[in-house]
Order: structure tokens, then sequence, then C-alpha cells
């Protein structure tokens, strides 16, 4: 099983993900606010990136969201719009039918999710 | 100065929120999913289903309004403006579907003190109508200049 997934967000997704998830926190919707508390930019929603995670280690599972049984990930650098991001991940263990994929996410040289760690099982559909 | 840790153990009321078909599908192209089973109820269906399902980190949205409870618990004394989402987990069961009433509990599972940061750690566990676990969280989170 190959982890891996490449996604460029665009300048207005965290505008799009902001209206999606709810969260309008300005540090990632308002580039002018985010320098006044110091940021180079305005910066992605954790929980965007670590659903590029999620979506990366369903698709190598075969597309079946059921497939994964838990994801747990470590937020560190942050992450910006309108640079690539990619999601790689290896598979460290399968016992009774369960895959544990050591998984992360780096943008730029930077890792901004590291020591995730998925659990993929097969739906039984 | 050390941390309040009186509100550990601490358990919050239910927070119920009803997912819709547009709300889920909004939320899979926020986060890239072309999968036609979050946007099609026949494809849905056809992939055994009981309706357009949501994206598994649509946890996230269905439990927010419970874990916010915690967050802004004045008990809690954690001052937002210096928080960072240190890390999160979630463990997923029963899908979610169109259509369901998803009910989350939160509780504060521990509160302690690092390197002069707040590692506040708050467990979210959701059910559906149906009393079976969809999801259970847990979110770490921290805040910068505790001591």
């Amino acid at each position: 099983m190959n982890v891996e997934l490449k996604v460029t967000p665009d300048k207005h997704l965290p505008h799009r993900y902001a209206g999606a998830s709810g969260d309008f926190n300005p540090i990632h919707i308002d580039v002018d606010f985010a320098q006044q508390v110091g940021l180079p930019s305005n910066i992605l929603h954790g929980l965007w990136t670590m659903a590029q995670v999620a979506r990366a280690n369903v698709n190598a599972a075969g597309g079946d969201p059921r497939s994964l049984r838990r994801l747990s990930v470590q937020f560190r650098g942050m992450g910006f719009p309108e640079q690539e991001i990619t999601v790689t991940g290896e598979v460290t263990d399968e016992r009774e039918g369960v895959t544990v994929i050591a998984t992360e996410a780096e943008q730029g040289g930077n890792k901004i999710i590291k020591n995730a760690e998925a659990e993929l099982q097969p739906s039984p559909q | 100065m050390a941390l309040k840790t009186d509100a550990i153990g601490k358990t919050y009321p239910p927070f119920e929120y009803e997912v819709g078909k547009e709300k889920v599908g909004e939320y899979a192209r926020a986060v890239g999913e072309e999968n036609p089973v979050y946007f099609d109820r026949a494809a849905a269906k056809e992939a055994g289903f009981r309706d357009v399902p949501a994206p598994p980190m649509f946890a996230v949205v269905y439990s927010w309004g419970s874990v916010a409870m915690a967050a802004v618990d004045p008990e809690l004394e954690m001052n937002l403006a210096m928080l960072v989402h240190g890390g999160q987990e979630f463990v997923w069961g029963e899908p979610v579907c169109s259509g369901d009433v998803i009910s989350t509990v939160t509780s504060v599972k521990d509160i302690s003190e690092k390197g002069g940061m707040g590692f506040y750690v708050f467990e979210s566990a959701s059910t559906n109508q149906d009393g079976q676990a969809v999801a259970r969280g847990t979110w770490t989170n921290i805040i910068r200049g505790v001591s």
C-alpha cells in the first residue's frame, strides 16, 4: 500500500474551509490580522491539513471512507495557501486485518503534520 | 503560578448536530473530496450507505459545538489568545450520513503543564440517533506562556 497525495490549496481555500467547518478564526482568513499577530501570512486550518492526511490514507485503501478506523496527528509548523503539500505514508504494522500507516504532511521542506498514524481496515460491505 | 486542574473529569451537557446533505457536500468540496458518494445519494446507496456519508474528518463539524463548551468554560481559565492546536485523534465507528442527528458529549481528560505550556486534553464522544458510536475525538490544546 502506497500513500502519496499532492495538493496545492489555492488562495481562497481557507475561506471556503472556514465556511464549511465554521472556524472563522481571522488568522486563517485575514492576511492583515495574521501579520499583526506576527505570522508571515494567513495560515491554513490544521484540521483541513489533517483532512488531507485522512483523504490520502482513504485513497490508498481504495477510496471507501469506512476503511479509515483511526487517525492521530500532531500539528507542527504552519501551512500556507498557494504552496504544494505532500502527504506520504508507509505501512508499519499489519495485525488482525488492520493496516497501520505512519504518515505525515510536508510543505516546502517543513513537516506541518508529523508523527501521524492511521489505521485502515477494509470495509465489510 | 500553578495551572488550575480542578476541572479534570468535568463533563458537559450533550450537543446535538443534524447532518444535512448540502453541508456534507460543501465540506467534502472544501477538503478536496471527489468520490461521488459524498455528493450523490444514488451513488451513496449503491455503495451501501444509508444516505450520503460524511467524510471521516466531518467529525470536527458535528463535534465542535460540544468541544467549544469546554474551551470557553471560565472554570478552565484558558487564555484562548495563546491557543495552539497541538494534536488530534479520531476513532471512527458507524458512518455518519445525511439525516443523522449526532449527539456529542465532551469531557476534560487532562490538564497538565510542561515547559511553560499548558496542555488541555478534551475527549469527545459522538453517537447517532440509534445510540451507535460514530466517533471519539481526543483534542490536545496547548496554551503558550502559562508560567
